[in-house]
């Protein structure tokens, strides 16, 4: 283990070796098999989605399937209401990531860079509302939305969930670093404030928003206890919700219930195939790591 | 210039609030009402009556209060140092990497995290499944016979808590590939021009310089891993729930199951106290640490 370990600065060094290094060889070996052990999981759901119900629980190991079979995905499609769930889960998590976004690059706007009275006392909630538990709101949050009679509707999902002080936070740094004088220069030219949020400071930090949208969309996709509370009539479900009942009426019919699981994360798992350098960098910056 | 400062507040107030509405409304305004309903006996939906610390007093002498801190607590000592190290180990073994393959290696690392915890709870249900799971395999050699994970109290949390770090880990690896590539390279040249051996390497640049973040990854699992609920509700459903019970799903049983709204709420600031006084203790040990730079 140690072992491991104290050879990792090599290759930060540089990687220069004058000579043949077997341990070198042997730890890479390691880190890619440790790496297949790590993904295998994935993989064999994603295996035993493309084979026959029956092949599925043939004994023994069969790590490929025999064909790629459909089967699954087709029934799941046909037999569920999974196309309704996707189209759920698609309405809310982009109201909430539209929402979450714009809201906190709005108010991170005014805080990074109006006087207004409140100021102060509006960002040291927001940094102290850091701290607080989402889910021991879930109660109140039910007995709030119920009160309005939104149980059961898209905008019952969606209301509790654009609350992200982080996003706030790291949009109020960014436009403190923001030099002083673009601001001046674009005000004696008679821009206003609206036009130099989003003509200016939103644009010229295009890759924090896309960033921040990305992972906010898949939070909201992969959410579960609140839409879990909030829709429990199966035709307003997300899609997260609702594979969990395709299980329950498909029994052991593993091959089909992994292909719900497959489809389930498909947006998710391309939205992160596809902008990995904005995911990490969202992630960092969520932390507080500059990134 | 009265009227610029004016105009200048009418546009403030405009742009925070859409974000301080829905921020009164979903957060301080349940905060509030948490508190009050806490002191009340009612149902989830409906009028209640006062009754002062009563709920207080009931959750004190319950035994499910107490198991679940107990499971919540053990849970937190099974994922988050644990998580943290093997975060921190599979980072090191990354960043040996190059160029594509470490993308690759990386990504398969790290794609269970953005995984929905739904799909998380069907891949490992059919892992493990008793009867065709391909992880019985490895059980059944290891304990003598298959187990059925879910429904046998000793195997449930450390399972649970193994699943979890298998998914909410790369999370902290990126953390803590961030902080290695913050190492200046210089240090490892000069060390190398020293002849320091890997290992005093790793004890005298690498370790202390990633220990901040290693300090990071710690408060941020800690705090995480105290809200658990998701994956043991999933797999705890039709079994025994009562003797795996973790904190918020005691508050979900109380408030959806039972419908004692009050009693639930009572339980939620019971959280709510937990989780702010850890991430105090966070925001402490971060600027003690800030404070020493």
């Amino acid at each position: 283990m140690t072992d491991i370990v104290s050879t990792a600065p090599i290759q930060v060094a540089g990687g220069r070796r004058r000579y043949f290094d077997p341990g070198y060889w042997i730890l890479n070996l390691l880190t890619v098999a440790f790496a297949a052990i790590w993904f295998f999981p994935v993989y064999w759901a994603l295996a035993t989605s493309f084979k026959t119900d029956d092949e599925a629980v043939r004994p023994g190991i069969n790590l490929l399937p025999e064909a790629i079979h459909l089967d699954g995905y087709a029934f799941v499609i046909q037999n569920s209401n999974l196309p309704i769930w996707y189209v759920n889960s698609i309405i809310t998590s982009v109201a909430v990531t539209v929402l979450a976004v714009v809201m906190a690059a709005c108010a991170g706007y005014a805080i990074s860079q109006l006087k207004f009275p409140g100021r102060k006392l509006l960002w040291y909630t927001v940094l102290a509302s850091f701290m607080v538990p989402v889910s021991a709101l879930i109660v109140n949050h039910f007995i709030i939305i119920a009160d309005v009679k939104l149980l059961n509707t898209h905008a019952g999902i969606v209301l509790p969930m654009p609350i992200t002080p982080v996003t706030v936070i790291v949009y109020k740094n960014f436009f403190d670093s923001m030099p002083r004088e673009y601001r001046e220069a674009a005000l004696i030219d008679g821009a206003n404030e609206f036009q130099l949020l989003f003509r200016m400071f939103i644009p010229m930090n295009w890759g924090v928003t896309t960033a921040l949208a990305i992972i906010t969309f898949i939070g909201a996709w992969n959410s579960f206890l609140w839409p879990f509370l909030v829709a429990q009539n199966e035709r307003m479900m997300t899609v997260t919700v609702g594979i969990t009942a395709v299980q329950d009426t498909f029994g052991v019919a593993y091959a089909r219930v992994l292909s719900g699981a497959v489809l389930a994360s498909l947006p998710v798992a391309l939205a992160y195939l596809i902008f990995q350098r904005r995911v990490t960098q969202a992630i960092t910056l969520s932390a507080g790591i500059k990134g | 210039m009265t009227k610029n400062s004016r105009s200048e507040y009418l546009v403030a107030a405009v742009l925070v609030a859409p974000f301080v509405l829905i921020f009164g409304w979903m957060f301080i305004y349940p905060t509030l009402q948490m508190l009050q309903l806490s002191f009340t006996k009612s149902p989830l939906i409906g009028a209640g009556t006062w009754v002062g610390f009563d709920n207080y007093i009931k959750m004190f002498n319950d035994r499910t209060f107490w198991t679940a801190i107990w499971n919540t607590s053990y849970f937190v000592l099974l994922t988050v140092v644990p998580g943290t190290a093997a975060a921190m180990i599979i980072a090191l073994m990354v960043s040996r990497l190059n160029g594509w393959v470490q993308s690759i290696i990386l990504a398969a690392f790290f794609l269970p995290y953005i995984l929905p915890v739904t799909v998380v709870y069907l891949i490992w249900d059919w892992m493990l499944n008793l009867q065709f799971g391909i992880a019985q395999f490895i059980i059944e050699p290891l304990a003598g016979k298959r187990v059925n994970v879910w429904r046998t109290v000793p195997w449930f949390m450390p399972m649970a808590a193994l699943l979890t770090i298998w998914w909410t880990n790369g999370f902290s690896i990126l953390l803590f590939l961030a902080g290695l590539r913050n190492i200046p390279r210089e240090l490892y040249e000069a060390a190398a021009l020293d002849g320091a051996s890997r290992w005093q390497v790793f004890r005298s640049i690498t370790w202390p310089l990633i220990w901040p973040v290693t300090v990071l990854c710690l408060t941020i699992q800690l705090i995480l891993q105290l809200k658990i609920f998701d994956q043991v509700y999933l797999f705890a459903q039709g079994g025994r729930t009562q003797a795996t019970m973790v904190l918020v799903q005691f508050i979900y049983e109380q408030a959806f199951q039972k419908n004692s709204g009050g009693y639930a709420a009572t339980i939620a600031v019971a959280l709510f106290v937990i989780v702010v006084g850890f991430s105090l203790l966070q925001f402490q040990v971060l600027r003690a640490r800030g404070g020493n730079k």
